[in-house]
């Protein structure tokens, strides 16, 4: 058997900031491909919609790596497998007793309740954003304060320790993070936590994450710190960098945004399009899942103990829609795999998309002639994080 | 007279990411208890099946049926 080819692993080296890296869709084109990670760890790539469904759900894949090295283009993850608390590593049983009261803070009606909040805080930054006039940083005045305002207030947290969370994602969430920063950083943000933890214990409120996790859960104080600093972390960076990425796929389609600017009640299906053909787009491959016992998958068969890594390359597929390759704003709601599937899909995605909603008609309806004030090609990304963004998006208006 | 088609969640493994709610609001809710799926109408008229075969495909947990 030759040796498997070295994965053009996102998010290095890309064409476009928008698109695939270098040669990753002719990597992809025939089906499951092997590939080795710059760390030496191999796996098989699934990109179809039906293949990375089945990877993300059937129960023959494991999400603890137990141990194992993980696919890294560089630096090692600086939290365990094995640390407790850690949801995204378990299976089964274990992972919904910690996940299911948490879903109870992110349901639907829940989110519906939120929105005057959310909009109220959108509405302050739009301001802040007028009054300092032209041109403007999008990701400093919008993308990042707005989701890390909403994330701690569902949390129960002072918000006035921003700058914190962002610290602490950068090493939790950075290529390169350091332990013992992210251990230093933790314990600072665990102060913090612990206090809120104290309140709620004497009060007795559920109304917040925090109150629901200290009293309805049997979450040992371990698991909930970690809990709520991963909350806090994953809160804010991925709708953050998602806000950013999909202004600009509107910027760089004008065509497009004129159907959002037309209706900007269908703010929900354009969101769930928008986050189908941005992730889709940048096809990023980093999810794995290992393989509990030979599972056939697209044709080809998993070993027992060999890695599946899945690329959202799959919601560009035309199994999932007509024309998939194609932004199309007009499109009714497909079910794309931008927050994942599986019992590990987003725990925030409810949260995510009402942020989104609200943040893509509010900018575009007070600022109906924004625009980049440099190309898009010639505006900062974030390589050094496992999340990917703009690290700064000059608008004018 | 056509047959009635028949709404199940399977609360065992239902992880409560109310996917079913956004995809047929007037057939699903999440119970304020447990934030799990809850089926408010087992056998929905014809109009609201395209919502419900659209929870089924959505579902990330796959503990949506629907009996035809």
């Amino acid at each position: 058997m030759t040796e498997a080819a070295v994965c053009p692993v996102p998010h290095d080296n890309r064409v476009h900031p928008l698109g695939p890296p270098a040669g990753f869709e002719d990597a992809i084109s025939n089906g499951p491909v092997r590939m080795r990670w710059p760390n030496g760890v191999e796996g098989w790539i699934f990109s179809s919609y039906a293949g990375v469904r089945k990877v993300l759900s059937d129960k023959r894949f494991s999400a603890n790596r137990d141990g194992a090295p993980a696919m890294r283009t560089e630096g090692e993850p600086v939290l365990d497998s094995s640390q407790p608390g850690n949801m995204n590593a378990m299976d089964g049983e274990e992972h919904l007793r910690l996940r299911r009261p948490l879903s109870r803070g992110f349901m639907v009606k829940r989110m519906a309740e939120m929105r005057p909040r959310i909009q109220q805080i959108v509405d302050e930054h739009l301001d802040a954003m007028e009054r300092q006039g032209a041109p403007a940083d999008l990701v400093a005045s919008l993308c990042l304060p707005v989701p890390s305002l909403v994330i701690a207030d569902l949390l129960g947290v002072p918000p006035e320790h921003q700058e914190l969370f962002q610290a602490t994602a950068k090493q939790m969430l950075g290529k390169n993070g350091s332990k013992v920063e992210y251990e230093a950083l933790a314990a600072q943000l665990g102060e913090v936590i612990a206090k809120v933890v104290a309140e709620k214990k004497a009060s007795g409120d559920t109304s917040d994450m925090i109150g629901l996790m200290v009293n309805e859960t049997d979450f040992d104080q371990e698991e909930l710190m970690l809990l709520a600093i991963g909350l806090l972390v994953a809160g804010h960076e991925t709708t953050s960098n998602f806000f950013g990425l999909f202004t600009l796929t509107l910027f760089e389609r004008p065509d497009q945004l004129e159907i959002l600017q037309r209706d900007p009640s269908r703010a929900d299906v354009i969101v769930e399009e928008l986050m189908r053909y941005t992730i889709g787009r940048l096809g990023g491959a980093g999810i794995q899942r290992k393989a509990l016992e030979d599972v056939e998958v697209d044709g080809v068969t998993v070993k027992a103990g060999e890695w599946a890594v899945i690329s959202l390359h799959a919601n560009l597929d035309e199994e999932l829609c007509p024309h998939a390759g194609e932004l199309d704003l007009e499109r009714k709601a497909v079910s794309h795999l931008g927050f994942g599937f599986g019992p590990h899909q987003c725990l925030g995605a409810n949260l995510a998309r009402t942020e989104l909603q609200i943040l893509l008609q509010s900018l575009f309806t007070r600022f109906p002639n924004i625009r980049p004030a440099v190309p898009v090609t010639e505006m900062t990304f974030r390589e050094d994080m496992i999340t990917y963004g703009a690290s700064a998006i000059p608008v004018v208006w | 007279m056509p047959k009635s088609a028949t709404v199940r969640i399977d609360q065992t493994r239902c992880i409560g990411s109310g996917q079913c709610v956004l995809a047929a609001p007037d057939v699903f809710d999440q119970s304020d208890d447990d934030g799990l799926g809850l089926v408010l109408i087992s056998e929905p008229p014809a109009e609201l099946l395209p919502g419900v075969r659209d929870a089924v495909d959505r579902c990330p947990a796959g503990v949506v049926s629907l009996e035809e």
